[in-house]
C-alpha cells in the first residue's frame, strides 16, 4: 500500500481498534469507585441482616450498640414508616402480579437470609460493623420454601398474603395449549425433557454500594450509586420511595466496577443513605457491600425450572415447542423482575428456528431466597439455553448430527424481518448458517468427530466432546409503546438521549443517559462522532453517569448503549451538522442546499477551496455576530431517540472439552465464537466484551450455582464456595464475524455486550453432554461438576453395561 | 471484612511468645496468617490477642543434617526457592508450589499451615507420608511430636494452648524411594478435594519395603491410608498391585461429603487419585 | 465479644510506600489494604471479597506479592511497600501497565490494580513465563469483565518489552 495514498484517505476512526480512552486512569489506579469517593464528614453504614430465611420480628434491642463507640444512630424499619416499598417498575405486561417489595429495612417478617433488618450509622466501618454485631432481633422462625415448584404446591409455607401459594404471575405466549398439544401428539418425533437453569451469583468485582448527602441549606441530596441507571434511580426514589421532587435529586455514578445486571436495579440502601444523612443534618453516609452482603442481599440471576416438550420430523423439522417455567423471583420482587422470564426469555423461545407451534407458560414465584432480576442476558441465556438442548434432543432422537439439525431449522435470509408469532417484535436480519459453516470450519468439526469416534473405539481416558449453540438475542429492547405499560408492561420508556455541543473554541463534549461500567463508552462514542462530525478524537469528550448535566436517560444494559444511545448522538451529530450546514452557507454566501459537508469542513459544491472549518463555525454560532435570520446561537442539539425495533444479534458458539473418564473432570479445550452482532465501531472492545461474555456462560455451565438449603441458607456464600472461573478454568476463545447490519438503525449496528454468555453456556453443556452421548447420557443439569458427569457415565453404564462395554 | 478488636504482640524471642500464650488463653499465634486473618475477618475467630512470630529470630529457613529441618516460619516461596530441598526433598517443593496461589505463597508458612491443621491442607497429608517429626516449645520445654500423632481433629493437633510450632524435620529416606502428591482441587477455594501423599520406598528386590499413603481433603483431619498401605508392603508395584492397593484406599477412612463433593464421590477419588499418585511415586522409586 | 472489650491502644507504624516514608496509627485490626486507602489515600488496591481471593489489593510488601487485605498493617511496620500507584515512573507507564493498555486487559478496572501487581510478582519470579504459567500465576486474582484472554496476551505483552527494553524496569524499581 502507497503511504501517499495512505495519507490522502481521511482516516475513519469507526471499525478501527483504538486503545481505550479510560484506561489510563485505571492502570496508575486513579480510578474512582465508589469505595474510593472521599467527602468531608463521610460516616459509615452497618447492617443487620435477618439470619432465617422467613421469620416473624418479635423486637430488636439496640440499646447496647447505641452505647458502643463512635456510633452516631441505629434505626430500624420502624424508623422509615414515611419511606414507601421499593417500586416494581416492570410488571408482566397484561397480566395480575401480585407484588410485593421490599422496604428500606423490614417491617414486621423477613422473606429471605440477609434481609437487613437495622443499620448503625458509626464514624468508621468497623465501630459500624462492631455495634451492628451488638443489636439483638428476636425472631420467631417461621416455615421456610426455597424451590420454586414446591412453593406452589399445597401445603407450602406462604410468604406473603396477597400472593397465594406464593405466585407473582402466571403469563402466557404463543398459541393455545390444545394447538401446541396436537401438533404434539401428531409428532412425528416427540420428546420430554425437564430443564435447570440454576440460580447464579452476578459478582461483579465492585460490589454494590451508595453514598447519600443531604444539603439542610438546599434541601437537596446527592446520592453516588454503583448504577447502571443513575436516572431511574433518581425518578424511583424521588416519586416513589421518598416523594421528594424529582429535580432535588442529583445521582452520580461513580466509576463503577462491573454491573451485570445487578446494578440496575433499586435497593434498599440507595434511599436509606439520604434519609439518614438527613437525620444526620447532612453528614454523608455510605453503605458499602463487603462480598457476602453483595451474595446475600443484591440480586441474583436465573434460577428456572422447566419443562419441554418437543415435537419434530423423522428429518429433523421442529414441529411443535411446549415450555412450561417455574421462574424463582426470590423474596421479594425486585426492580424489574417479571419482565425477564416473561418478554424477555419466553418470547425469544423460539431462537433462530422456524417452528410453527410454541406454547409458553411462565410462574413467577415467590420463594424464602435473595431476590432474582437481569443477570447478564436476562432471560435470552435461559431461553437459548432450552432452545439449544432441545436441537441436540431432537439430533439425537433423530440420529442427524446436530449441525444438521439448526440448519434444516434455520430462518432463512429470504425470511427477515421474521415473526416467530410469539409476541417478540420481528428479527431484524439474520444470516444464521454463514457463523455456523465458519464455526465448524474454525473449529474442524469433522475432525474432531472423527478424533472423537477414534478415542471412543480405543477406550481412552479423556473423552472428547463437541458442542454447539447458535443462538439470536434481543438487545436495545425498544420501542416505548411496545415495551412499555400499553404492551409488555415496563413502567416507563425505553428510548435515550444525547447532547452534542460544539464549544467556542471548536471542542466537542457528548452527554448521553447511557453509562459505562467496563464497556469503554468514551472510547466507541468518541470514535463515532469524530467520524460523523469530521473533528479529531481528542477533541471530542463524552460524559455520562450524572444526572446533573445529562439529559434524562434510561441507562445502560440489554447491550443497548449503543444501538439505542450511540444513535441517539448520531442524530444529534447529524443536526449540529445541519445547523453547521446552515450557518457556514450564510457565511460564504451560498444557498444551504449547495453546501457539503466533509471531513469537519463546509465547502461549496463544486469550489472546495470557498470552506469553513467546524472551529470558524462553532466561532460564528457562540459569538451570533452574524448569524441567519431565526437561527438560535450555539451549535448545541439533543436528542430523544425511541428505536422502531429491537435489534437481534446472533451467531454460532462452538466448544470443546475434554472429559476424564476416570474423575469426570471436564477440561474446555477449545471454543470458536462466530458472532454477528451487525456493523462494529471498535474491534477491540467488541472482541473484549465476547471475551468476558463467554468465559461467564461457560462458567455457568461448568463452575456456578448458588444453592440454598432447605431451612433457607445461602450454602455457596463466599468466594471459598462460589465458583467464578479464574484464568486457568477457561480456554484461549478464537474469535471471528460475519458482519449484517440492522436495519433498525442507520449505524447498522446490534449490541455485543451480552451474547457471549447467551451463546456459551449451551455450547459448553452441549459439548459435555456429547462427550458422554455414546453412553447413553441425554441430558445433564449444571453446573457439569465432575462428580455429576462421574455419576451420569456411572449410572449410564449400570443401567446398560452393554453400551458402555461397546464404548469401552 | 473487618476482625474484631485484638491486642497485638510482636515478641522477640520464643521465651516471650510462649510468656504471652500462656499469660492469655484468649490468644492465638499469627504466623503467616493466611487462615488465621480470614476466618478473623468473617468473624469466625475473634481471639483477644495476637502473638506475631515475625520477628522471632530462627524460626525461618531450612537446613539439613541426616534430616531436613524447616523452620516453622518458613513461606510456601521459601520452600519452592530451596535449593536443599530441590536436591533432598523435592517432592516439599513441589506440593508448595501447588498451595494456594502466588500470594499465599509469599507470606503463608509451612508452621502455620500444619498447626491450623485445616482438613483440607496439602502439607498434612504430605508431613505424615514423610514421617515428619513436629517440634513445639511450650511452658514445659520443648518436645517432638511425630506427625502421626500431631493432627488430632479437625483444626485441632497436639499442641498445648502454650505451645508454639517451631520447626518440622523430616527424614531424608535412603535407597530406592519414590514420593509424590497429587490432589483434585475445588475450583473455588483451590483446597483439596482429596489430596493424596505416598512416600514409597523398594527394597533391593523391587518389592515395596515400605508405604507411607496419607489422604486430606475428605475426612475431619489428614489421615494414613492404613489399608493402602498394607496392600502395598511386599508387593512387586505393578499396575494390578498399586490399583488394588488404590481400590483399598478408602477403607477405615472417615470419608466425609460436602456441598461439592459427596462422600461417595469422594471415596471414588480416593481410588483415582491414589493409584495416580502410587504410579508416580512408584515410577520415581524405580528412578 | 467486641463489644465489651476496651479497644486496644492505637499502635504508630513507619513505612516505605512507593519510595517514600509514611506513618500512622492504626488499631491492631486495621487490615493494610485499609491503612493504604484510608491512612495514606492509595485508593488503587480495591477490596473485592471478603475472604482473600479475588486479589484486587495486590501489592508487594518487601518485594513479595501479597494481598493486602490479609496483611495487618501492625505486620507491615517497617516494611517496603510498593502499590500500583507506585509502578510507574517519571510520568512513564510500566511496562506491565502499557500491555494492559494495549491489549485491552481490563474492563471496568476494578481488578486491574491487583491484576497488575500480581503480573508485576510473576515477571520478577518468572521473566519469561508460559501462558499456562501466566494462567496459573493470576490464581490468586479473579476478574468478572475480561475472560482473562487480553490480560494474558497484556502480561506477555509486557514480558517482551520487558526483555527487549533497554533496561529491565522490575529490577530498578522500589523493591
Amino acid at each position: 500500500m502507497s503511504a501517499t495514498l495512505d495519507a490522502a484517505a481521511p482516516v475513519k476512526l469507526v471499525g478501527q481498534p483504538l486503545k481505550r480512552r479510560e484506561d489510563p486512569r485505571l492502570i496508575t489506579g486513579a480510578g474512582a469507585f465508589l469505595d474510593d469517593v472521599r467527602l468531608p464528614g463521610l460516616c459509615h453504614l452497618g447492617v443487620v441482616r435477618s439470619p432465617y430465611g422467613h421469620a416473624r420480628i418479635l423486637g430488636i434491642d439496640t440499646t447496647r450498640a447505641a452505647a458502643m463507640p463512635g456510633v452516631l444512630g441505629v434505626f430500624t424499619g420502624d424508623d422509615f414508616l414515611d419511606l414507601n416499598p421499593l417500586p416494581c417498575a416492570w410488571q408482566a405486561g397484561k397480566v395480575q402480579n401480585n407484588v410485593n417489595t421490599p422496604r428500606v429495612l423490614a417491617v414486621g417478617e423477613v422473606h429471605h437470609v440477609g434481609d437487613p433488618v437495622a443499620v448503625v450509622v458509626a464514624e468508621t466501618p468497623s465501630q459500624a460493623v462492631d455495634a451492628a454485631e451488638a443489636i439483638d432481633v428476636e425472631y420467631e422462625e417461621l416455615p421456610v420454601v426455597v424451590d420454586a415448584r414446591r412453593a406452589t404446591e399445597p401445603g407450602a409455607p406462604q410468604l406473603h398474603e396477597n400472593a397465594p401459594n406464593n405466585v407473582v404471575l402466571r403469563w402466557s405466549c404463543g398459541k393455545e395449549a390444545a394447538e401446541v398439544d396436537a401438533a404434539l401428539a401428531a409428532a412425528e418425533v416427540r420428546i420430554d425433557q425437564p430443564i435447570v437453569n440454576q440460580r447464579l451469583l452476578p459478582t461483579p468485582m465492585d460490589t454494590r454500594g451508595s453514598i447519600g448527602r443531604y444539603d439542610p441549606g438546599t434541601g437537596e441530596y446527592t446520592l453516588w450509586a454503583t448504577s447502571q441507571a443513575p436516572h431511574v434511580m433518581r425518578l424511583l426514589i424521588a416519586a416513589f420511595v421518598m416523594g421528594v421532587p424529582e429535580q432535588n435529586i442529583r445521582v452520580i455514578a461513580p466509576d463503577v466496577g462491573g454491573g451485570f445486571g445487578q446494578k440496575i436495579f433499586l435497593y434498599f440502601d440507595m434511599p436509606l443513605v439520604l434519609a439518614l444523612s438527613k437525620k444526620l443534618g447532612g453528614r454523608p453516609v455510605k453503605f458499602y457491600e463487603d462480598r457476602s452482603e453483595n451474595y446475600l442481599s443484591a440480586t441474583h440471576g436465573r434460577d428456572h425450572l422447566t419443562d419441554v416438550a418437543i415435537g419434530a420430523t423423522r428429518d429433523g423439522q421442529i414441529t411443535a415447542l411446549k415450555v412450561d417455567t417455574h421462574a424463582n423471583l426470590g423474596g421479594y420482587l425486585s426492580t424489574i423482575a417479571p419482565g425477564i422470564p416473561t418478554t424477555l426469555y419466553a418470547r425469544m423461545i423460539a431462537g433462530c428456528y422456524k417452528i410453527p407451534n410454541i406454547r409458553v407458560d411462565v410462574t413467577g414465584v415467590y420463594t424464602n431466597t435473595a431476590m432474582v432480576d437481569a443477570y447478564r442476558g436476562a432471560g435470552r441465556p435461559e431461553a437459548a439455553f432450552v432452545i439449544e438442548r432441545v436441537c441436540d434432543l431432537v439430533a439425537d432422537a433423530t440420529g442427524l448430527d446436530p449441525a444438521e439439525v439448526r440448519r434444516r431449522n434455520f430462518i432463512q435470509p429470504s425470511d427477515f424481518p421474521y415473526d416467530t408469532g410469539i409476541g417478540m417484535l420481528p428479527y431484524d436480519s439474520g444470516n444464521y448458517e454463514p457463523t455456523l459453516d465458519r464455526a465448524l470450519e474454525l473449529v474442524g468439526y469433522d475432525d474432531l468427530k472423527a478424533e472423537q469416534a477414534a478415542r471412543r473405539a480405543r477406550g481412552d481416558r479423556k473423552l472428547l466432546g463437541i458442542g454447539l449453540s447458535s443462538y439470536v438475542e434481543v438487545c436495545g429492547v425498544a420501542p416505548s409503546k411496545w415495551i412499555g405499560l400499553p404492551g409488555e408492561g415496563w413502567g416507563a420508556g425505553l428510548w435515550e438521549s444525547a447532547n452534542v455541543k460544539v464549544h467556542l473554541t471548536g471542542k466537542v463534549v457528548v452527554t448521553t443517559g447511557t453509562l459505562p461500567h467496563g464497556q469503554g463508552h468514551e472510547t466507541t462514542f468518541a470514535q463515532l462522532v469524530a467520524d460523523e462530525l469530521g473533528v479529531p478524537y481528542d477533541d471530542i469528550q463524552v460524559r455520562h453517569s450524572d444526572t446533573l448535566g445529562t439529559p434524562f436517560g434510561f441507562g445502560s444494559y440489554g447491550s443497548r448503549s449503543l444501538s439505542v444511545g450511540g444513535t441517539a448522538i448520531y442524530k444529534s451529530v447529524a443536526k449540529v451538522r445541519e445547523k453547521a450546514k446552515r450557518l457556514a452557507a450564510h457565511m460564504l454566501e451560498a444557498a444551504p442546499e449547495d453546501i457539503v459537508w466533509e471531513d469537519g469542513k463546509a465547502h461549496v459544491r463544486g469550489a472546495p477551496a470557498s470552506l469553513k472549518t467546524l472551529g470558524e463555525i462553532a466561532l460564528q454560532a457562540s459569538v451570533a455576530y452574524d448569524l441567519p435570520e431565526g437561527m438560535e446561537p450555539y451549535l448545541d442539539e439533543t436528542t430523544y431517540y425511541d428505536p422502531p425495533n429491537c435489534t437481534f444479534p446472533f451467531g454460532t458458539h462452538v466448544c470443546v472439552v475434554e472429559i476424564d473418564r476416570e474423575t469426570g473432570a471436564v477440561e474446555p479445550v477449545r471454543y470458536v465464537a462466530v458472532d454477528d452482532v451487525g456493523n462494529v465501531v471498535n474491534p477491540l472492545i467488541v472482541d473484549g466484551q465476547i471475551h468476558g461474555g463467554i468465559a461467564q456462560g461457560l462458567a455457568q455451565a461448568l463452575y456456578e450455582a448458588a444453592v440454598y438449603s432447605d431451612d433457607g441458607e445461602l450454602v455457596t456464600g463466599t468466594l471459598n464456595d462460589y465458583a467464578i472461573p479464574k484464568a486457568s478454568m477457561v480456554p484461549t476463545y478464537e474469535l471471528d464475524r460475519t458482519v449484517t447490519p440492522s436495519p433498525t438503525n442507520p449505524m447498522g449496528v446490534k449490541g455485543a455486550g451480552e451474547a457471549g454468555t447467551i451463546a456459551s453456556t449451551p455450547a459448553v453443556a452441549n459439548a459435555v453432554i456429547d462427550a458422554v452421548s455414546h453412553l447413553g447420557v441425554r441430558h445433564l443439569d449444571m453446573p457439569l461438576t465432575p462428580e455429576r458427569v462421574w455419576r451420569a457415565m456411572r449410572d449410564a453404564e449400570r443401567s446398560d453395561p452393554g453400551v458402555a462395554a461397546a464404548a469401552d | 471484612m473487618f476482625p474484631n478488636q485484638f491486642a497485638y504482640h510482636r515478641p522477640s524471642t520464643l521465651e516471650e511468645a510462649v510468656g504471652l500464650l500462656a499469660a492469655d488463653p484468649d490468644a492465638k499465634v499469627l504466623a503467616g496468617g493466611h487462615s488465621l486473618l480470614p476466618a478473623m475477618k468473617l468473624r469466625l475467630a475473634a481471639p483477644g490477642a495476637l502473638v506475631d512470630l515475625a520477628s522471632i529470630e530462627g524460626l525461618r529457613g531450612i537446613s539439613a543434617d541426616g534430616a531436613v529441618t524447616i523452620g516453622a516460619m518458613t513461606t510456601y516461596n521459601q520452600l519452592v526457592d530451596s535449593d536443599e530441598l530441590r536436591a533432598r526433598l523435592p517432592v516439599v517443593a513441589e506440593v508448595a508450589a501447588g498451595v494456594g496461589d502466588p500470594q499465599v505463597r509469599s507470606l503463608g508458612t509451612l508452621g502455620g499451615s500444619l498447626a491450623h491443621n485445616d482438613p483440607a491442607a496439602d502439607f498434612t497429608a504430605l508431613m505424615l507420608a514423610l514421617g515428619a517429626d513436629v517440634t513445639a516449645v511450650g511452658s514445659q520445654g520443648e518436645r517432638t511430636i511425630p506427625a502421626d500423632e500431631f493432627f488430632l481433629d479437625i483444626l485441632t493437633t497436639a499442641l498445648g494452648p502454650d505451645e508454639i510450632l517451631t520447626a518440622v524435620r523430616i527424614p531424608v529416606p535412603a535407597g530406592r524411594v519414590g514420593m509424590a502428591y497429587q490432589k483434585h482441587e475445588h475450583p473455588a477455594s483451590g483446597y483439596a478435594v482429596v489430596g493424596i501423599a505416598a512416600v514409597l520406598a523398594l527394597g533391593d528386590d523391587g518389592t515395596c519395603r515400605s508405604a507411607r499413603v496419607a489422604v486430606t481433603g475428605c475426612a475431619p483431619t489428614a489421615t494414613r491410608a492404613a489399608a493402602a498401605e498394607a496392600a502395598l508392603v511386599g508387593q512387586a508395584l505393578t499396575p494390578e498391585t498399586i490399583a488394588a492397593a488404590a481400590q483399598a484406599a478408602p477403607g477405615g477412612l472417615e470419608i466425609t461429603g460436602d456441598l461439592y463433593a459427596s462422600a461417595e464421590y469422594r471415596s471414588h477419588l480416593v481410588t483415582v487419585v491414589g493409584r495416580r499418585v502410587l504410579e508416580q511415586a512408584a515410577a520415581r522409586a524405580r528412578g | 465479644m467486641a463489644d465489651t472489650m476496651a479497644a486496644p491502644a492505637k499502635v504508630a507504624i513507619t513505612l516505605t510506600v512507593n519510595g517514600e516514608q509514611r506513618t500512622g496509627q492504626v488499631e491492631p485490626r486495621t487490615l493494610l489494604v485499609h491503612f493504604l486507602r484510608e491512612g495514606l489515600g492509595l485508593t488503587g488496591a480495591h477490596v473485592g471479597c471478603d475472604t482473600s481471593q479475588c486479589g484486587s489489593c495486590v501489592v508487594e510488601l518487601n518485594g513479595a506479592s501479597v494481598k493486602s487485605c490479609t496483611v495487618l498493617a501492625v505486620q507491615a511496620d517497617g516494611a517496603e511497600v510498593l502499590t500500583i500507584e507506585g509502578l510507574g515512573r517519571d510520568g512513564a507507564y510500566h511496562p506491565i501497565q502499557e500491555g494492559f493498555w494495549e491489549k485491552h486487559g481490563l474492563q471496568c478496572g476494578y481488578c486491574t490494580p491487583g491484576m497488575i501487581m500480581s503480573a508485576y510478582g510473576l515477571l520478577k519470579r518468572n521473566p519469561d513465563p508460559s501462558e499456562d504459567e501466566i494462567r496459573h500465576a493470576l490464581d490468586g486474582n479473579l476478574c468478572r469483565c475480561t475472560g482473562y484472554q487480553n490480560i494474558v496476551r497484556s502480561i506477555q505483552y509486557a514480558a517482551q518489552l520487558m526483555k527487549d527494553g533497554p533496561t529491565a524496569p522490575v529490577a530498578t524499581s522500589a523493591d
